[in-house]
């Protein structure tokens, strides 16, 4: 393995772990905090029981994802000294305001999770708002920064230096709206389907809290599924962006091969030699027609460049074909959910709790958001390939001079896994102990039972 | 020193901001790693209320304490690239060493907290916590010992530490590792940290037994604390002969080592008398003390032996543009942390944490 690639792998080793994090740390606040007013509206014990374990599943994620966010700040001067040396001054602002942002999540979720008898119900429902909103602020500011690798500005290369820095002009580069927007999006379409689909399995295994889980399954799909449908829309912005900066990334992502009018390559696995698609359906037209209204329309492929400025093809293609496929899904998922939902306020139908096939399809879709945002930051990250800064700066000359970066490679990625591992038993843990299965008592660990409409009176500490 | 050369500038300013939250990240951080060593040493009758206490304690600013480290490290890419990027290359070994003990320590207490309270489940958590909480602050110790003492010059500075025919352990190893001074900072950063945290704990702990060994503690590891910072002198002297000059130039350093050796003082005495709230203070004001005292052995060097602050800073819109987001931050951050402490630190209310 050589140095590059064991760099290249540990970053996306460590980057693929952490979205995971960040995002739930995007998404977790927006469900606890709409949980918490929805108690301080009607004061139904479930709602508040409800924001109490979502806080908890939170503080267990958050903080893995603030030690592994840790390790990237490193990561990026570790792995690539070059580009820190050169970037580090363009694009420091948004870590900057990202690190602030990141400090007020942590300090507001802090007074969240400990502060429940210490402070008034308002000034926690505040706290847990606070939480939210620089949650979705960090991930951003750091979205932009991102975003600069593909759309690089706000500088001058002279003789090979960097000179008339523009910082501002950097952070709010041409990628960066789209980036944000979809990013954004997904956090909350990621996170919003896979709690649904936790608690979509417990409704359907049977379980003595009933009011709980569905009281959890509305929420999660409240904030998921608005956020699934608008993603295709997003996507469509981001694919235009593309095409029009980075028309390498778009025609490896599509599987757009040789320049001239492009069809929409679905499946296939293109060879990288003959720039031939094997086992691919083609519809002819198709990608021309979505980018320029015109099924004849010349669409730049990825011919058009010599092979050492293409991003590995194969990969490429398959991630970004994952992507969509499973946005697809989760957006006509979205669709069915709004059909039923508008059909049973019209008095037809089930409600949908009770419906055991809808509880198949949302436990079904359950991972589809994460499977997508891994495929997505794939399609971004490889498709910027061989660039570390579009048309800038290679990756090749961007990485640490230390020999040898496949053993920090294999140890974070052990890392790592022995912390996916643990973390999946912890949730795995504690989602049990919200009574998936009957027999697992609840309160375990002396905390307060699921209160449930069959038992009037109970009240819940916290208030 | 002469005069010319105080005058503050940009970077001078960027540069002092970093040690202000450096010396946040010692205070609070560095206590939280001084709670996992005093975890691994828990002993006795009471050894479960000790570890109990500590946790409280720990528990719910644990996560903001440690973005302190986040804020200097992007202080140090955005201002002072140059530097961060030859740091990151030549301590390549130590950093992600340290990384691995944050991240095993930052994750072990969080899982600990969460996870069942099971003693066996428990215990190997509550291992994991301790070892990476001793074995991180030597690394951050070995780091600043070798930045300190000149060994990992910015290349082409000093000729022979990128020629040609030198070997992995050369390069990568040997200018942190092998110099006995660098080990002795790791051992005061170590001793430090165990100290702050015994002397925080005085003040948290409610009940007079768990009081006391704390106090007994915090004794012992000042005491640990002061023959620690003599040997990291006496090393220097033989050892590191940068830091030595700068400890020992002008009256300003003298000055310094006054007031850390009176806060010092200060600071068995009160414990002796059990005056905790004084001690606290002490302990943090000859924490920072020693923090600027290193700082200013530097000045106006960020990278010894001769990579000035001024010369390896960011341009200047830069600076300006940080120092305003800093400027803006610090308004949000400032009350928020005052928010934080009187929360949970007003007499120590039960921790609603269920």
């Amino acid at each position: 393995m050589s140095d590059l690639f064991a760099a290249r792998s540990q970053m996306a080793v460590s980057l693929a772990f952490h979205i995971i994090f960040a995002v739930v740390g995007i998404g977790m606040p927006a469900l606890m905090v709409i949980a918490e007013g929805r108690w301080l509206r009607s004061q139904d014990p479930v709602m508040l029981e409800l924001a109490k374990r979502w806080a908890k599943g939170t503080a267990i994620l958050f903080a893995v994802g603030a030690v592994s966010g840790t390790v990237l700040s490193f990561e990026l001067g570790l792995l690539w000294p070059t580009f820190m040396e050169h970037a580090g001054a363009i694009i420091g602002m948004p870590f900057s305001l990202e690190g602030f942002a990141f400090f007020t999540e942590a300090i507001f979720l802090g007074i969240y999770l400990y502060a429940w008898k210490l402070i008034s119900p308002r000034a926690h429902f505040a706290a847990g708002l606070v939480v939210a909103v620089s949650g979705a602020l960090s991930g951003a500011f750091v979205v932009c920064a991102n975003a600069w690798m593909n759309a690089p500005t706000g500088f001058r290369l002279v003789d090979g230096r960097v000179t008339d820095i523009d910082p501002i002009a950097a952070m709010f580069n041409a990628a960066a709206p789209t980036e944000v927007l979809h990013m954004t999006l997904a956090a909350f379409a990621a996170t919003g389907f896979a709690v649904a689909g936790v608690h979509a399995y417990a409704l359907r295994r049977g379980t003595p809290h009933r009011a709980f889980h569905r009281a959890a399954l509305q929420i999660a799909l409240a904030v998921g599924v608005p956020a699934a449908m608008l993603q295709p829309l997003s996507g469509d912005l981001s694919a235009r962006d593309v095409a029009d900066r980075q028309p390498i990334k778009l025609a490896a992502m599509e599987g757009h091969l040789k320049t001239g009018p492009a069809a929409f390559v679905i499946g296939g696995w293109p060879d990288e030699n003959t720039l031939e698609h094997r086992g691919a359906i083609e519809i002819p037209g198709a990608l021309s027609l979505l980018l320029h209204g015109d099924a004849d329309a010349i669409i730049t492929g990825v011919d058009a460049v010599p092979a050492d400025e293409r991003p590995p093809l194969a990969v490429v293609h398959i991630a970004f074909q994952v992507m969509v496929a499973c946005g697809m899904a989760m957006a006509a998922l979205g669709v069915w959910t709004l059909v039923r939902a508008w059909r049973r306020r019209r008095g037809r139908g089930v409600a949908l709790p009770d419906d055991r096939r809808f509880l198949a399809a949302v436990m079904l879709a359950s991972p589809l958001g994460f499977v997508a945002l891994e495929a997505g930051w794939t399609v971004t990250e490889v498709g910027r390939q061989p660039w570390i800064v579009q048309g800038v700066m290679r990756t090749a000359d961007a990485v640490s001079p230390m020999p040898g970066l496949v053993v920090p490679f294999i140890a974070f990625t052990l890392l790592y896994i022995g912390l996916a591992i643990t973390v999946v038993f912890l949730l795995r843990r504690q989602i049990l102990k919200t009574g998936v299965r009957g027999a697992v008592p609840v309160g375990l660990t002396g905390e307060m039972p699921i209160p449930t409409p069959a038992r009037p009176g109970r009240t819940v500490g916290g208030s | 020193m002469n005069s010319a050369e105080l005058t503050w500038t940009l970077p001078h300013a960027v540069a002092g901001v970093m040690v202000l939250s450096l010396n946040a990240y010692v205070l609070l951080g560095g206590a939280d790693f001084g709670g996992g060593v005093w975890d691994l040493l828990a002993r006795g009758r009471q050894r479960d209320e000790q570890r109990a206490l500590i946790a409280e304690a720990i528990g719910p600013i644990w996560e903001a304490n440690h973005v302190w480290l986040i804020l200097v490290v992007v202080l140090l890419f955005t201002c002072f690239p140059r530097a961060y990027a030859h740091l990151a290359t030549a301590l390549h070994v130590p950093i992600t060493l340290m990384l691995i003990g944050i991240v095993l320590r930052g994750s072990a207490f969080t899982f600990r907290t969460y996870d069942s309270t099971r003693d066996s489940v428990q215990r190997r958590w509550g291992r994991i916590f301790s070892v990476a909480s001793v074995a991180t602050p030597v690394l951050l110790g070995l780091c600043v010992g070798a930045v300190a003492s000149g060994r990992v010059p910015l290349s082409g500075s000093v000729p022979g530490l990128n020629a040609p025919g030198l070997t992995f352990v050369d390069r990568f190893i040997t200018p942190w590792a092998a110099s006995p001074f660098g080990w002795a900072v790791g051992g005061l950063a170590l001793a430090l940290f165990a100290f702050l945290a015994a002397t925080y704990l005085t003040v948290e702990a409610q009940e007079s037994s768990l009081r006391e060994t704390f106090r007994r503690r915090a004794l012992q590891t000042q005491m640990a604390l002061l023959v620690s910072a003599a040997l990291t002198i006496v090393l220097a002297a033989r050892d590191a002969p940068l830091v030595f000059e700068g400890l020992t130039r002008g009256s300003v350093a003298l000055g310094m080592h006054a007031v850390t050796a009176v806060a010092a003082v200060t600071s068995i005495v009160a414990l002796s008398r059990r005056a905790y709230a004084t001690a606290r203070l002490a302990a943090a004001a000859q924490a920072s003390f020693i923090l600027w005292g290193w700082a200013w052995s530097q000045f106006p060097v960020l990278l010894p032996p001769d990579g000035s602050i001024t010369a390896l800073a960011a341009p200047r819109v830069t600076l300006t543009l940080v120092l305003s987001v800093l400027a803006v931050g610090t308004l949000i951050l400032l009350p928020s942390f005052v928010y934080l402490f009187r929360v949970f630190k007003r007499g120590n209310t039960a921790f609603g944490h269920d």
